[in-house]
C-alpha cells in the first residue's frame, strides 16, 4: 500500500528521512500549489527526479544546465525526438560533443535542484509508491539524501526568515532614489541585475519572479538582499484591485506598428527632458 | 508596463556614467562593496560592476539605460542585457586615441552579440585635445552608414542627442523592412 498524505503534516525533510533511512526505492510524487513533482529514489539514494511542467527529456535538462544552448536543445529535439535519453548520451559522448562526467554532472544538478526547490513547498498532497522506477530508457544517477536534507532544513529556515521580512509578492519594488548620492558602480549578481531592471512601482514582486523565471525563494532572497543595500524599497502596487498585466518587453517579430509606436513613444519623451 | 533597454559602453572612463546621469530620473545608487551577506550565500555568483539610469517614458513605459563595460569577460551579462535591448551606444573618449583600438574590439564584439541599431559617442568633445570627429572615424574604422556624434556627457542636451539618433536609427531600420 502506498504512503500517502499532505506536506502539511509530514514535511518533506521528514519524507526523505524516512526513504533515506529505511533505504527505500519507489517514486514520491508530490503535488504541489502550482505544478507537481516525481522524484524517485533506489535504495534511499535520488535516482531520478523530474517536475510537472519540463519537459524532461535528457536535452532539456543539457540545455537548463547550459551544457547545450537553446539553439541546440531545438536542433536535438527535433532530429532525436524518437531517441531514449540513453541513446542520447551515447551519441552526444561518441559524438565527443559532451563527456559522460558533463552529462552525468548536469543530471545530478538539476535532480538536486528540484529537490531543494521542495522544501519550500508547505502544501501538497504527496504519495510514495514503492518499486517503481523511472523508464528503461531514462538516465539515473545515485545521490545521497544527507547532504540534501541538511541542506534542505537550513533552506527551510532561511525561507521563514525570508517569508517574514517579505511577507508578501503582492507588493512592489521601487529603485531607492537618493539626491546626491556618489556615482559610483553597482556590482550585482545576473539575478539582481536582472530583478532591478524590473523594479516599478506598476510590477508586483510576483511578476518580476514570474518574468525572470525566479521561484519565490529565489526572488525573497534577491529581495531582500536589495533592500538590505538601499537599493530598492518596497512600496503599494500602484494598480491594486485588477489583475496586473504581465511585464511585456520590446514587441518583436512582425508587429511592427506597435514597435514603430514604442519607438515614437521614447523619441518623445527624450525631446521633452 | 513594459519595459525596454539601452546599453551604454565603451572603454574605461570613457563617460558612460556621466552619460546616464545626465538623463536617468534616479541616482544610480550604489557602493563598491557587494549586497548583504545575506545575498551573497546566494550561489556562487560572480557580480558585475554596471551602472544603471532610468526613463520613465509614460504610465505603460520605462527605458533603462545600463552602462557596462565592454570586455570580453563580462560577456556573460549580455544574456540578461540582450532581452529587450533596442540598441546601443559606444562611447569613445575623444582625448584618448590610445583606447581607439579597445573601442573597436569593443565595437566588433557587442555587433557580434546582438544584431541591434548602435550609433558612438564621441565624448570629451568640448576638450582642446579631442579628436576631430573625422579622425575618430578614421581611427575606428567606421562604416560610413554608422553614425558617429560629438557628446559632452555632463551635457543634458548632447546626451538626448545621441539617444535621440540611436532612435532615429532604430526607426528608420524598422521602416527599411529589417528589425527583430
Amino acid at each position: 500500500m502506498a504512503l500517502k498524505g499532505n506536506l502539511r503534516d509530514f514535511t518533506i525533510t521528514q519524507l526523505l528521512n524516512l526513504i533515506n533511512l529505511a533505504q527505500k526505492t519507489g517514486v514520491l510524487v508530490i503535488e504541489g500549489p502550482s505544478e507537481h513533482a516525481t522524484i524517485t529514489f533506489r535504495q534511499g539514494k535520488l535516482a531520478y527526479a523530474q517536475t510537472g511542467r519540463e519537459d524532461g527529456s535528457l536535452a532539456f535538462i543539457l540545455q537548463q544546465t547550459r551544457k547545450i544552448s537553446q539553439s541546440q536543445y531545438r536542433l536535438l529535439r527535433e532530429r532525436t525526438a524518437q531517441m531514449s535519453d540513453k541513446e542520447l548520451g551515447l551519441l552526444l559522448i561518441n559524438a565527443g560533443y559532451l563527456s559522460q562526467d558533463d552529462i552525468l554532472t548536469s543530471l545530478q544538478n538539476h535532480f538536486v535542484e528540484i529537490v531543494r526547490g521542495l522544501f519550500t513547498w508547505g502544501d501538497g498532497l504527496f504519495r510514495f509508491d514503492q518499486d517503481v522506477f523511472p523508464a528503461d530508457g531514462k538516465i539515473t544517477v545515485r545521490l545521497d539524501l544527507e547532504n540534501l536534507i541538511i541542506e534542505g532544513s537550513r533552506q527551510m529556515r532561511e525561507w521563514e526568515r525570508l517569508q517574514e521580512e517579505i511577507p508578501s509578492l503582492e507588493m512592489a519594488l521601487r529603485v531607492s532614489e537618493r539626491p546626491g548620492a556618489n556615482m559610483k558602480n553597482i556590482n550585482l549578481s545576473v539575478e539582481e541585475w536582472r530583478v532591478i531592471s524590473y523594479a516599478s512601482p506598476k510590477n508586483t514582486i510576483q511578476q518580476i519572479a514570474r518574468t525572470t523565471k525566479m521561484t519565490d525563494l529565489e526572488i525573497r532572497r534577491v529581495v531582500y538582499g536589495l533592500i538590505q543595500a538601499g537599493l530598492v524599497e518596497v512600496v503599494r502596487p500602484e494598480a491594486p484591485g485588477a489583475k496586473p498585466p504581465p511585464i511585456r518587453q520590446f514587441p518583436t517579430g512582425s508587429n511592427k506598428e506597435e514597435q514603430k509606436s514604442l519607438v515614437n513613444r521614447l523619441i518623445s519623451r527624450i525631446r521633452s527632458l | 508596463m513594459q519595459t525596454v533597454k539601452m546599453v551604454v559602453t565603451g572603454p574605461f572612463n570613457a563617460g558612460k556614467t556621466a552619460f546616464i546621469k545626465s538623463v536617468s530620473e534616479i541616482d544610480v545608487v550604489a557602493t563598491e562593496r557587494k549586497i548583504s551577506a545575506e545575498a551573497e550565500k546566494v550561489k556562487d555568483t560572480t557580480t558585475v560592476a554596471m551602472d544603471f539610469g532610468r526613463i520613465t517614458v509614460d504610465d505603460d513605459l520605462v527605458l533603462y539605460l545600463f552602462g557596462t563595460p565592454g570586455q570580453k569577460r563580462f560577456d556573460f551579462m549580455w544574456e540578461i542585457l540582450s532581452e529587450g535591448m533596442l540598441g546601443f551606444i559606444v562611447m569613445v573618449d575623444s582625448t584618448r586615441p590610445e583606447t581607439f583600438r579597445e573601442a573597436r574590439s569593443i565595437l566588433q564584439t557587442f555587433r557580434a552579440y546582438a544584431p541591434t541599431p548602435y550609433v558612438v559617442a564621441a565624448n570629451k568633445q568640448d576638450m582642446n585635445d579631442a579628436w576631430e570627429l573625422n579622425d575618430i572615424r578614421l581611427a575606428l574604422r567606421l562604416d560610413p552608414k554608422i553614425k558617429l556624434l560629438p557628446c559632452i556627457a555632463q551635457k543634458k542636451d548632447t546626451v538626448k542627442a545621441v539617444l535621440l539618433e540611436l532612435l532615429y536609427s532604430i526607426l528608420a531600420e524598422m521602416e527599411s523592412g529589417g528589425g527583430r
